[in-house]
């Protein structure tokens, strides 16, 4: 059977792989003159999503560690960039407050759980429990009391009226093709950046540390470094999507940070496979199609599908869809050989 | 004395809402994250049952059996092909959890369905408490002691204890471990499901009633550490205590994070949960 | 530090898991260049001893100095790059990645870039290696990874390196290989073998100590040992290969 994990990762990209990235940013550069606004409104948040789900699946397939909460980093993202740009006047300051503060914060969390050794489940239950206890925390938040600066937390209402990013170089704030831009092109250069770092120093001890960081340790790494440095970057990148998701919706609310959220991160990387940066991408942009399609009828049919996709693929999908289809072209493949063999 | 009384119930509630979860994770290292969702269906259950003209005792006993059965047909076709797989368990789960929540939205609804309950107050040091919450401490602690008198008196309890220290062992035994696995899942779902049917008075039978218990429950049960009786009891002990007082002082979700909070830190402290380096106990 | 300090020592080492002390009280001195062997039956404490080396294990009472430096609370990679290297038993390595990715991941953790890459092609070749570099750990043969191990914890130049049974499951052929090139390594660094296999010690042993229910027995040359009675007894039935 084929690995799960490439062994090439730390081999840099070919040619080929160039070519099909400059393609992709030419059709994301050419896509608005294609679609109107609402076609790029429907292709941002799956950008904004695929991103989010980068960050997850990069730290669970290349870093080992299976965090589901994500969304902790993509609420605090949000809501940073919702109160900070509320509070001051200008947007750049924010945005880049925006990444700097769930950094931070998992750079306390990761320390907390990584330097505590906590074995791999209970990590990932905690950090289940953690995105919990922001979405009840800022779920309360209702009352006038609760203000940061100049901006009501609102509770379970969100933060409406979050103002549109103005980047230094432009006059005028990001129109719906300028988020669709910074969205797409957030999400290439995220996807790029994580694949050429697998090809670095840092990237090929980490994925080494995934094969088996006892070993790492004996080698003389401290593994515990490496890890929360994996968490911090991945906590970033899911921070970006959180201020991409404001700037997309104009709006953040305590449902990113909510278990039917998390749940989505997890289901997009189990269906596009987490032995591959490009997996993670492709799975969240099939389920949110799926969820589209299906969310015209009804609520409750979107939950239900979801669910079933993620017991099947559990169960026999388990490496995701990519993988699993290059499972059957290599059986399809060995099968060929053997025909060809004299007999 | 009133906070007491919240305490003691707040305690009893959170182990009679774990008890069956804890059951399945002590047992079989399963994180079944559907446990919510057959508290859910014993609500339902109860329900139909109450509205067909039954009593409210009998509406208890449908739940636990039919969540009981439903529970050993998830453990067939789920979880069976899933063991050792923690991960896997827990995701699966997962996804039996929203499809349940799905089903049950679109069949019935997203409101929630109640039934009448005439049970009176009970005046006690100045305070007026429904009587129905002392019917859930009383069957709460039932729960349990039921629970363990299985356990310690019974064949059955013994074979289960048995496969839970040593299942090889419990195997080379004679013992049938997939008929014990399937029969602990369907223990542990019956709970879960009479738990449910309990709550339907307090809170109703709708959609998302899983989805508030479940994280608490979970909570409890990774803490509570991998002997399922001593360790929900400790750990309800602890949490529940901590709900009920900072809630009565504060509100209901400063209690709820709180206990959130000292769950992280305790499982940072002793990362096998309260009862994990212990080795014999239930 | 001079030749005439020792390179590791341990005083009343202990080690207890719950009631029972896997190493009750060890007083262990190595020397720097020595190849020493480490004997005893199973369950004796070898491997516990062999883990508060590595610094997978912490002392429960007892010091333990490593290159002058006290270690009883050092991190397993702190130590390691004190320059302790281990090969456990069962071959312990990256087996989803290639021989050359796991040889350079060695290197990488003592020298950056074209050096590392330029040590790891160096042990490749000094262990027939070379012909299998791209190959994927995990698909080679039980010799073949144990030779991928060994040439991991030596890449990076260790000072002491710790071997838990390096003949286990090897054709004749390959255990003289073995044995051959131990004492090859031996000239640059210091080494301890855990063995059970006597010929296998005979071929490199000079100092053997014996370990028994987690105390030394009794620490002299191969043959010594080999005829003591005490430690006969301990080996109760075992083919002593005179």
């Amino acid at each position: 059977m084929t690995p799960e994990f490439s062994a090439d990762a730390a081999v840099p990209p070919k040619s080929w792989w160039w070519a099909l990235v400059a393609l992709a940013a030419a059709a994301l550069a050419g896509a608005p003159y294609f679609g109107d606004e609402a076609f790029q409104l429907d292709i941002s948040i799956i950008f904004v999503f695929a991103l989010l789900a980068l960050s997850m699946g990069f730290l669970w397939g290349y870093a080992g560690i299976l965090s589901f909460g994500q969304t902790i980093f993509f609420g605090l993202g949000g809501y940073s960039y919702a109160i900070l740009a509320l509070n001051l006047s200008a947007t750049n300051l924010p945005f880049l407050g925006a990444l700097v503060i769930p950094a931070l914060f998992a750079t306390l969390l990761g320390y907390f759980m990584i330097y505590g050794r906590i074995s791999d489940i209970y990590l990932s239950v905690i950090t289940l429990v953690v995105t919990l206890i922001f979405e009840k925390s800022i779920r309360s938040t209702s009352g006038p009391e609760y203000v940061i600066g100049a901006v009501r937390l609102n509770g379970q209402n969100g933060i409406p009226g979050v103002p549109a990013l103005t980047l230094p170089w432009l006059s005028e704030p990001l129109s719906i093709s300028g988020v669709f831009y910074l969205a797409g092109g957030a999400m290439l250069a995220a996807y790029v950046g994580l694949r050429l770092l697998l090809t670095t120093r840092f990237g090929r001890v980490l994925v080494g540390i995934r094969e088996n960081e006892k070993r790492m340790e004996l080698l003389g790494y401290d593994t515990r470094l490496y890890r929360l440095a994996a968490f911090v970057l991945a906590g970033a990148v899911a921070a970006l999507s959180g201020v991409l998701y404001a700037l997309w919706g104009n709006f953040v609310a305590p449902e990113m940070f909510n278990l039917n959220q998390a749940a989505q991160v997890v289901i997009w990387v189990i269906v596009g496979g987490r032995s591959t940066l490009i997996g993670p991408i492709v799975g969240a942009g099939v389920v949110q199609y799926l969820s589209n399609w299906l969310g015209t009828v009804n609520v409750g049919q979107v939950t239900l599908v979801l669910g079933f996709v993620l017991m099947v693929f559990v169960q026999l999908f388990s490496r995701g869809v990519l993988p699993s289809i290059g499972d059957a072209f290599e059986r399809l493949r060995r099968k060929g050989k053997s025909y060809g063999r004299a007999p | 004395m009133t906070t007491i009384y919240l305490i003691v119930y707040s305690i009893a509630l959170l182990a009679m809402v774990s008890l069956g979860l804890a059951v399945i994770f002590g047992m079989m290292r399963v994180i079944n994250l559907a446990h919510g969702e057959f508290m859910m269906l014993g609500g339902y259950a109860c329900v139909f049952c109450v509205r067909s003209g039954a009593p409210l005792w009998l509406g208890y006993i449908a739940a636990a059996i039919a969540v009981g059965l439903f529970g050993v047909l998830v453990e067939r076709v789920l979880i069976r092909h899933l063991y050792g797989r923690i991960v896997d368990t827990l995701l699966a789960t997962w996804g039996l959890s929203l499809f349940l929540v799905g089903l049950v939205t679109s069949l019935f609804g997203p409101q929630a369905w109640s039934i009448p309950t005439e049970f009176g107050n009970v005046s006690f040091g100045g305070m007026n408490f429904s009587s129905y919450n002392f019917i859930l401490i009383a069957i709460s602690i039932g729960m349990v002691l039921v629970t363990w008198a299985i356990a310690r008196f019974t064949v059955a309890g013994l074979i289960v204890r048995g496969t839970m220290q040593d299942p090889v062992v419990a195997s080379a035994l004679g013992v049938n471990r997939d008929l014990t696995y399937m029969a602990t899942f369907g223990y542990g779902a019956a709970l879960a499901g009479l738990a449910g049917a309990v709550l339907v008075p307090i809170t109703g039978a709708s959609p998302s009633v899983g989805l508030f218990f479940v994280s608490k429950a979970f909570i409890n049960v990774i803490v509570g550490g991998h002997l399922p009786l001593l360790g929900t009891i400790l750990a309800s002990t602890l949490f529940g205590a901590i709900d009920g007082f900072v809630s009565y002082i504060l509100s209901s979700v400063v209690g709820e994070v709180t206990v959130l909070i000292v769950a992280v830190i305790l499982l940072r402290l002793l990362p096998r949960g309260i009862t994990g380096r212990m080795r014999t106990g239930l | 530090m001079t030749t005439q300090e020792p390179i590791l020592w341990t005083k009343g080492l202990e080690r207890r898991f719950g009631g029972v002390r896997a190493v009750a009280g060890v007083d262990f001195t190595l020397k720097q260049g020595e190849l020493r062997c480490l004997i005893g039956p199973n369950g004796a404490g070898k491997s516990t001893f062999f883990k508060m080396i590595t610094g997978q294990l912490r002392p429960t009472a007892g010091e333990i100095h490593i290159a002058g430096r006290d270690v009883r609370e050092a991190e397993p990679h702190a130590i390691a790059r004190l320059g302790v290297g281990i090969k456990n038993q069962v071959p312990d390595v990256m087996n989803g990645l290639s021989v050359h990715e796991n040889l350079w991941l060695a290197a990488s953790s003592k020298w950056r870039g074209r050096q590392a890459a330029a040590a790891a092609g160096r042990v490749a070749e000094r262990l027939s290696l070379t012909p299998i570099l791209d190959r994927l750990v995990g698909e080679l043969a039980h010799g073949q990874r144990q030779w991928v191990e060994i040439g991991m914890v030596i890449v990076a130049e260790p000072r002491i390196v710790l071997l838990d049974e390096p003949a286990a499951g090897m054709s004749d052929e390959e255990t003289a290989l073995t044995a051959q090139l131990i004492r090859e390594f031996n000239r640059e660094m210091t080494i301890v073998v855990v063995e059970h296999d006597m010929q296998f010690i005979r071929r490199i042993a000079r100092m053997v100590t014996v370990f028994h229910q987690g105390r030394i027995l009794m620490e002299d040359t191969f043959d010594k040992v080999v005829a003591d009675p005490t430690v006969r007894d301990v080996y109760l039935g075992r083919s002593m290969g005179a």
